[in-house]
């Protein structure tokens, strides 16, 4: 049954991927080339690619399908306009008198000539396609796991959607939470264990999606992912957290002094490696990804384009697989932080 | 390396910590806190019911045992109480069976005198019936004997004969 849905999905992934990535032929960087002259079929695939892996002011849902995102800018005052206005980078935005270019997906502030302005001192806060789809899962887990809350006032026993969310809750407390934090401390930790469990899986899956979404593939987010872990881990410390950081209890003198700077290193490393765990992670699934697909049109003989479809479709399978494994690996390794910060140790 | 500073992208990262943490407090309060707390009424409803029918499972294997004790006991009250009746019974009878040859040796006994004494009545009164028959023939035979004077006189010689007078 489970294996049967994954195989229908994988096959629609790849479907729907071949149309909505490789034959994508990204306006943005059309003008990098001049007219007439045709790309060749493995730079426009390395293209789309690293187009992909961006994030961007549109909303594609297919080639010729861009949705139009608002930008906000932060230039000494809001500026607030849709980004249909710099029509693909071919045109300049006006607004409230200033100009504005889009290059490679970036925002930069230009004369009315379009010549880039050297004082840099614009902060871009669109809703970009990123934050759409941040916004649209913020949205997607409320509405699903509040109706699973409500479904408890019916009976004991969820229904529908809730019934498959239900395990995985009790997943996250019973085989994360409780295990690395214990009995003890680990419900002030629940709230932000299963959001940033289903957040990461969820947005994992949606990546999956012929959408070219790509949101926990973006380092951003993981560095913000990771940065709340963090402060988290930091705030919520007791003592022997930071005894064992700054004077480690059961060694002589002269080791504790090179223990310290070497512990207080490892309370940023531990973060910072969730972040590039689960951004390289992602990314590189998206890449081999996108590149098999690439293959199978690049591929000249039939026998290869059947064998890149077929390994597509395994690899398509595996990164469902990735996807609920990097979301489980973040979390875990969280809770485990967290089990540090809150141990207490009678023995030393 | 570069690139990824480059492409380092502000506005993302505040929409996504801003929201993020907003979500996480939505959550906290329209999902996790009642879907935790339900479940976890759940999960102690199950555990109090086991726990009941564990409880209910001893209670009857007591009361099971305590009915097998009562029914031991009641088996080896009847044992008793039938083998104090056996004993009662031999008792009875023992007792019936000496008390009955008690009294037949009685009986036997006075049957013993009584036939002892009849005889002896019988013996006596024999012994008179023949004394007073003896004394009939004897006056019969004296009268014949004395009825003419010869032999008186005769009788009388003998007799003086016999009684020698010294």
């Amino acid at each position: 049954m489970m294996k049967a849905k994954l195989n229908i999905i994988a096959t629609l992934l790849v479907l729907f991927s071949t149309t909505a990535f490789a034959l994508e032929h990204p306006d943005d960087h059309s003008h990098d080339h001049g007219e007439g002259q045709t790309m060749d079929l493995k730079t426009e695939i390395k293209q789309t690619i690293k187009h992909h892996l961006k994030d961007a002011h549109y909303f594609e849902l297919y080639h010729g399908l861009a949705m139009p995102l608002p930008v906000i800018i932060w230039d000494n005052g809001i500026h607030l306009f849709m980004s249909s206005s710099f029509d693909h980078g071919h045109t300049l935005a006006n607004s409230k008198g200033n100009y504005y270019n889009l290059d490679h997906g970036k925002i930069y502030k230009t004369d009315s000539e379009g010549h880039v302005l050297d004082n840099q001192s614009i902060i871009d806060f669109s809703i970009t396609k990123n934050v759409l789809v941040i916004i649209l899962m913020c949205a997607f887990l409320l509405i699903s796991f509040s109706k699973l809350a409500r479904s408890y006032k019916k009976g004991p026993i969820p229904t529908g959607f809730g019934r498959i969310l239900e395990p995985l809750v009790l997943f996250v407390r019973d085989d994360i939470a409780i295990p690395n934090i214990g009995e003890k401390h680990y419900k002030k930790y629940m709230s932000y264990l299963l959001t940033v469990f289903f957040f990461i899986w969820f947005l994992n899956l949606s990546g999956m999606m012929p959408l070219g979404i790509n949101v926990t593939g973006s380092i951003v987010v993981t560095f913000s992912l990771a940065l709340i872990t963090y402060f988290i881990t930091q705030f919520t410390a007791n003592k022997n957290y930071w005894g064992h950081i700054f004077w480690m209890p059961g060694v002589p003198v002269p080791m504790k002094i090179i223990l310290l700077p070497i512990e207080l290193l490892g309370t940023i490393i531990k973060p910072f490696s969730l972040m590039i765990r689960l951004y390289a992670n992602i990314t590189a699934g998206h890449v081999v990804l996108m590149s098999l697909i690439g293959l199978i049109y690049a591929a000249q003989h039939w026998l290869a384009n059947g064998a890149f479809f077929g390994l597509t479709l395994f690899l398509g399978v595996i990164e469902l697989l990735v996807a609920f494994l990097q979301a489980y690996i973040f979390t875990m390794l969280t809770a485990l932080y967290f089990g540090s910060a809150v141990e207490e140790h009678d023995d030393h | 390396m570069e690139e990824l500073f480059k492409d380092f992208s502000i506005g993302l990262f505040v929409w996504q910590t801003v929201l993020f943490i907003t979500l996480i407090f939505l959550l906290k309060k329209y999902a996790w806190g009642p879907i935790l707390s339900s479940i976890e009424d759940r999960e102690q409803g199950i555990k109090d019911a086991l726990d009941s029918a564990q409880s209910a499972r001893e209670e009857m294997q007591a009361l099971s045992a305590d009915n097998q004790k009562v029914l031991q006991e009641a088996k080896v009250e009847r044992d008793t109480i039938l083998k104090e009746a056996r004993e009662m019974k031999e008792s009875i009878i023992n007792d019936a069976r000496s008390a009955a040859s008690v009294e037949a040796d009685k009986v036997i006994e006075s049957a013993r005198e009584q036939i002892q004494n009849e005889k002896m009545a019988a013996i006596t009164d024999l012994k008179n019936q023949v004394a007073s028959l003896s004394i009939d023939i004897a006056e019969k035979v004296l009268k014949s004997e004395l009825s003419d004077q010869q032999k008186q006189k005769d009788f009388v010689a003998a007799a003086l004969k016999d009684a020698d007078l010294n």
